[in-house]
């Protein structure tokens, strides 16, 4: 396994925002973690990239324990998150953005190798590299956020809720651009999404969350399938 | 390339500093203390910003940082009986303020580790605590002179020392926050989850900036100390660092021309309203609330165009010829 989360507890004071979640990816799948909004699924992604305290639990990277590395460490292993909120530096150029998504690189060639690629991906985004992050439409910076993650070169990408806030049709085109991620440079994605009929259809494996637990998981396709979860997240009868 | 062009501007700034040293007897002494106070309110304003502006640290105990430098610097050129003029009190001299600026920057190391913690008003009043701890106890050790201050300081500080300091600190920061590092404090100013999300240890970046910050704060201490030859306790309150935190938010947190700009306006501003003298910490107080409230941004925001300055002078100072191009 990639990666593997054992009983990972998450709290703020007295909140306990995750309490026992393991959780596990395989290399070059896409896993998706959906489940109500504070059911704990930022803070996992939090915690596995460093950014957030654990309180408990185990989180392992390629059998080596990430748990309490701090987060600069986490990314330099491999590890790149396109936060919720998409939190892109509003006073940064779109460019100096996606130059500090490859802050820990020093293969300059490397780096505009990748930024053309994310330009390819992301042809908007090209317009608009002069621009501060901050006057970019709510899509752009989306992209932006993804595109930065992906400078640094990361073999397990973490993407918290890349559809909210954006419009209906550009949320097909980021889902499809996970996929194409995904099969083209090998990245292995673990991805958390309010929008689940969205998530399910792209991912290869699920877990299901509610308050702060895991509630169930299983393949895709079977947690797609299943009537509660039908119910419950799908918003069907 | 443009590197290079920084350099040649540093080396072109201490070139044209030795000059104007060599004349600074031509001026009025009235107006030569005004243009020393210039130099040493942009060291500090500009290294406050730093903190404040690149770091996005809200710091409220520069003065404190100022009076270590003052005091560490003072003591070692007294206890070597340095006389201005004579060869070796060039090097001793400069060696007392690097001296004073390691003192600050360590007590900035002990500053900048709250702010690991702290946010906000929580770092600004802690900040504001740690500084007026400074100051207390300087102000009973008894071998500082205590409250009646220490007196006798050689006046070694000169334009040149303190305009050389100038260009060296607005080289420094310049570059430091141009260069592919520097950005990491932008990042950190701008978001500092976003920015350990990609990397950039947010933690080494806050104590860089207090150590560096504090460090030329002590330097400008240290000249303080040198050019005016007397310093006490109250010198270095609480208002001191209010003040230049002043002139680092009218000229635009992290905005380098900017601070520059508002460290010798808001020098000069003062002088030029004697009169009412006493009110000055009140007009200063409106004023910060005003801009606060009004251009938070700063009065030149984040970037001062030189250009669009340049063409505002010309526009009025010029006959209509030359006008806009
Ligand atoms: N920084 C924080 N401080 C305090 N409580 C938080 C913080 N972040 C999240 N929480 C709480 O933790 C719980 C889980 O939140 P979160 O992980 O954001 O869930 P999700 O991403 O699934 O919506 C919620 O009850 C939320 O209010
Ligand atoms: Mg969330």
């Amino acid at each position: 396994m990639m990666l593997e989360i054992d009983n990972l507890e998450v709290a703020y004071g007295a909140v306990r925002a995750v309490k026992g979640i393991s959780l596990n990816v395989a290399q070059g799948k896409i896993v998706t973690m959906i489940g109500a909004n504070g059911a704990g699924k930022s803070s996992t992604l939090r915690a596995i990239s460093g950014i957030t305290r654990t309180s408990g639990g185990r989180i392992r990277f390629d059998g080596r324990d990430i748990t309490t590395m701090p987060a600069h460490k986490i990314v330099a292993l491999g590890i790149s998150q396109a936060p919720e909120g998409r939190m892109i530096f509003a006073n940064l150029t779109a460019r100096e953005n996606l130059a500090m998504g490859a802050y820990l690189r020093r293969d300059t060639e490397g780096i505009e190798k990748d930024m053309d690629y994310v330009f390819a991906m992301f042809p908007k985004l090209k317009d608009r590299i002069d621009q501060p992050g901050g006057k970019l439409s709510g899509g752009e910076q989306q992209m932006l956020a993804i595109a930065r993650a992906l400078l640094a070169r990361p073999r397990l990408l973490l993407l918290d809720e890349p559809s909210l806030g954006i419009a209906p049709i550009l949320v097909r085109t980021i889902f499809e651009k996970i996929v194409e991620i995904n099969r083209e440079l090998g990245t292995t994605i673990l991805l958390v999404e309010q929008n689940a009929r969205m998530a399910l259809s792209i991912a290869d494996y699920a877990y299901v969350l509610e308050t702060g637990e895991v509630r169930l998981h299983g393949n895709a396709a079977e947690i797609a399938s299943d009537d509660e979860i039908r119910k419950a997240y799908l918003g069907e009868r | 390339m443009k590197r290079h062009r920084s350099k040649i501007y540093l080396l072109l700034a201490l070139v044209a500093a030795a000059i104007v040293a060599k004349y600074q007897t031509a001026i009025s002494p009235y107006y030569f203390q005004i243009i020393i106070y210039i130099g040493i309110n942009i060291i500090l304003a500009s290294s406050l910003n730093l903190i404040n502006g690149f770091a996005g640290q809200f710091s409220l105990g520069h003065a404190g940082f100022m009076a270590l430098g003052a005091y560490t610097s003072a003591v070692i050129t007294s206890s070597l009986h340095l006389s201005p003029g004579t060869a070796v009190s060039y090097p001793l001299f400069a060696g007392a303020l690097i001296c004073g600026g390691l003192v600050a920057s360590v007590f900035g190391l002990l500053v900048g580790i709250p702010s690991l913690r702290l946010k906000g008003d929580y770092l600004a009043i802690t900040t504001l605590g740690l500084g007026e701890i400074i100051r207390v106890i300087i102000q009973s050790l008894g071998f500082l002179g205590a409250a009646r201050g220490f007196t006798g300081i050689a006046k070694l500080a000169d334009f040149f020392w303190v305009y050389a300091v100038v260009a060296i600190v607005i080289f420094t920061i310049a570059n430091l926050v141009k260069s592919t590092y520097g950005k990491g404090f932008l990042a950190v100013r701008d978001d500092e989850i976003a920015a350990e999300a990609v990397g950039v240890d947010a933690t080494r970046y806050k104590i860089v900036a207090f150590i560096t910050g504090a460090f030329f704060a002590g330097i400008a201490g240290g000249l303080y100390a040198h050019f005016v030859t007397y310093i006490n306790p109250s010198q270095f309150g609480f208002l001191r660092s209010f003040e230049i935190v002043v002139m680092v938010v009218v000229g635009g947190m992290g905005n380098i021309a900017g601070v520059i700009l508002a460290a010798a306006v808001l020098t000069i501003l003062p002088e030029a309203l004697r009169a009412v003298a006493q009110y000055r910490m009140v007009i200063y107080a409106f004023l910060l609330i005003v801009i606060m409230i009004s251009r938070p941004q700063g009065l030149f925001g984040q970037r001062l165009d030189w250009s669009r300055v340049w063409r505002w002078v010309t526009r009025r100072s010029s006959s209509p010829a030359k006008g806009e191009s």
